[in-house]
């Protein structure tokens, strides 16, 4: 990698990452485009934001520490069922809701970190896939709490802050998606920009060397862990509230697997391969769905194919790749 | 007079025998290479095709298409092996699960556009249906069948790796891939060769399981957890391991769907998690 033959001292170097760049900003104006240009699709636009900040979340896990999870839905899906049931127990009052789901996704998330902190290689990706799916099986039996696979109904979600009501458009739902991902992502940027960032990326590289300078491993990766998982509760919640539903889907093995062919196909370990991913996934499998449903999994093998044998960065790293070369002649 | 228990545990046993036969082959290529070949399963699918176009389209015998099963997928393991999965054997474990992936999503893609979303139906060989009863307890023929073809895998795969030379050269690089390279043993033909037979067994497992569970083109990816948890809890690279693993897989899910079958899938998975928890290396692992 390029970066980390910079020659400069680590204060400097992690100043230059943390800066702004002109093209960071033209992103996220973007993001505003929807409300005006595609007012039809501002429901699909609300999914795309939750996607990507569930592909953030797993990208601060998998594409900073390293740790390949097959299970990160489990948090999706408790953010998902907490905010919902915290609505229908509780009041419908959507921020406290957000507030519960994350924290309860994230007690879950550090209680199951001690696990995965402990292992590496093929026993974690089975550990990851068997909690998760340990959860999904609770969540499917659980039918008197989680309504089982005829999912939760009867979610009602209060105006935001009284003011924005959740509109059959999805002007609020989107508005309310984006917020959340973008304070979330402000806080993904700051922690990967930080010397902890730096340590997580140096386990990636090596967890055996990293304890020997002072980073101690597992105590970085079950906090690494902790927050994406109240990241990917935050993204459950947003998906529960604004569609005002919950199905078994939010946390089966399906949504970890998508999440996954997200976060590589727009790059894992940098903080925007996860966001342009979902763009591009959510998008193709809009329009493929439409023509033909069963077949979308066909593209989506190829697509996987194609990353790793041609696109080992994902889309953003090769898109930086070529602009590297391009300043440099 | 057999208390209703055996019954239980023998349809466990045999639906163990079944997943033993279909994992096997990934265990011991995943010993070999530390590859994490997550399209096992759709090898073992394509060897279930194979068979039920066999006999429904060809009118061959059950029994002549098993053989077919086991040369079509290890033939296709083959080709892909090849041409993609050589490159990536020093990758990352993130790549290798992706590529895999990928062409099981492809797989469960193409199923469904040659053979549709139904179930395939197939007919058992009339000495294969029915049970025979034995001290009060009836027996699916089937079953004492797949008992039987789980065996004699077992031995052969058991034979073949003590006492032939190939087995030899397989445990060798198995034990230790770098030393076995200084001794001149080819270890990526091994590899390739082993992969074969690894997924052969798999399409003969598929063919095998059409009869007991069914044959879909979902198949790919549900049985690919059951065949990734016997592997990871049998231990890498250990036949004995796997067919251990599979046997308390079998039993306990037979057996948990018999007994509490409000618990469903619960109880495997559970298993599963606290055997590693226990024994991160699986239960005859050594790494």
């Amino acid at each position: 990698m390029s970066q980390m033959s910079a020659p400069t001292n680590p204060q400097a170097y992690l100043q230059s990452l943390s800066r702004w760049r002109p093209i960071e900003i033209v992103f996220w104006l973007a993001t505003l485009l929807p409300f005006f240009l595609f007012p039809d699709y501002l429901s699909l636009a609300s999914q795309i934001a939750i996607a990507a900040l569930f592909a953030l979340s797993l990208d601060l896990i998998l594409g900073y520490a390293g740790v390949v999870s097959l299970g990160h839905a489990a948090f999706f899906g408790i953010g998902a069922y907490s905010a919902g049931i915290f609505s229908k127990l509780v009041w419908g009052e959507p921020l406290t809701g957000l507030v519960v789901a994350a924290i309860l996704a994230g007690l879950v998330g550090y209680a199951s970190s001690f696990i995965v902190s402990r292992f590496r290689h093929l026993t974690l990706i089975m550990i990851t896939l068997g909690l998760g799916l340990l959860l999904h099986e609770a969540a499917n039996r659980a039918h008197w709490l989680t309504g089982g696979s005829d999912g939760l109904q009867g979610v009602s979600i209060w105006p935001v802050l009284g003011l924005f009501k959740f509109d059959l458009y999805g002007y609020t739902a989107y508005g309310y998606a984006l917020a959340a991902l973008f304070i979330c992502f402000l806080a993904v940027r700051r922690i990967t920009n930080s010397p902890f960032g730096l340590a997580l990326r140096g386990i990636r590289e090596n967890w055996v060397r990293m304890p020997a300078i002072g980073a101690a491993s597992r105590a970085h990766i079950r906090k690494a862990y902790t927050i994406a998982a109240v990241i990917a509760g935050i993204a459950g919640a947003v998906l529960a509230q604004t569609t005002e539903t919950v199905s078994l889907e939010s946390i089966s093995f399906q949504r970890s697997a998508d999440v996954l062919v997200m976060l590589v196909l727009g790059g894992a370990g940098r903080l925007y391969g996860g966001l342009v991913g979902s763009v591009i996934f959510m998008i193709a499998r809009d329009q493929f769905s439409g023509i033909a449903p069963q077949y979308w999994y066909f593209w989506i093998g190829i697509l996987l194919v194609m990353v790793v044998m041609f696109l080992p960065n994902g889309i953003v790293g090769g898109l930086s790749k070529i602009t590297a070369r391009w300043r440099r002649k | 007079m057999l208390p209703p228990f055996f019954g239980v545990l023998f349809d466990g046993l045999a639906y163990g025998m079944l997943l033993f036969v279909l994992s096997v082959g990934l265990s011991v290529t995943l010993g070999l290479m530390n590859f994490v070949n997550l399209a096992h399963c759709a090898f073992a699918m394509l060897g279930g095709y194979v068979t039920v176009t066999l006999v429904n389209e060809f009118h061959w015998p059950f029994l002549a298409t098993l053989p077919a099963a086991f040369v079509a997928a290890a033939l296709a393991s083959v080709v892909l092996e090849r041409f993609f999965y050589r490159r990536l054997y020093r990758a990352s474990d993130l790549d290798q699960v992706l590529l895999t992936i990928g062409f099981a999503f492809i797989s469960v893609a193409v199923a469904a556009y040659i053979f549709g979303t139904l179930q395939q139906p197939i007919q058992a060989p009339e000495f294969l249906r029915g049970s025979s009863t034995f001290l009060g307890l009836a027996f699916g023929n089937y079953r004492m069948f797949l008992i039987g073809v789980a065996i004699v895998v077992t031995v052969l795969l058991i034979a073949g790796l003590e006492y032939t030379r190939f087995g030899a050269q397989v445990r060798a690089a198995v034990d230790n891939q770098r030393m076995a390279r200084g001794l001149g043993i080819d270890v990526d033909r091994t590899f390739a060769a082993t992969f074969a037979l690894g997924s052969g067994l798999a399409g003969l497992g598929g063919a095998l399981a059409i009869e007991i569970v069914g044959l879909d083109p979902s198949f790919s990816f549900t049985y690919l957890v059951y065949v990734l948890i016997i592997v990871s809890v049998g231990g890498l690279g250990s036949i004995a391991g796997s067919f251990a693993a599979a046997c308390l897989i079998g039993v306990s899910d037979i057996a948990g769907k018999y007994y509490a079958p409000e618990l469903g899938a619960f109880l495997i998975y559970l298993v599963m998690v606290v055997v590693l928890m226990w024994k991160p290396a699986g239960l005859f692992g050594k790494r």
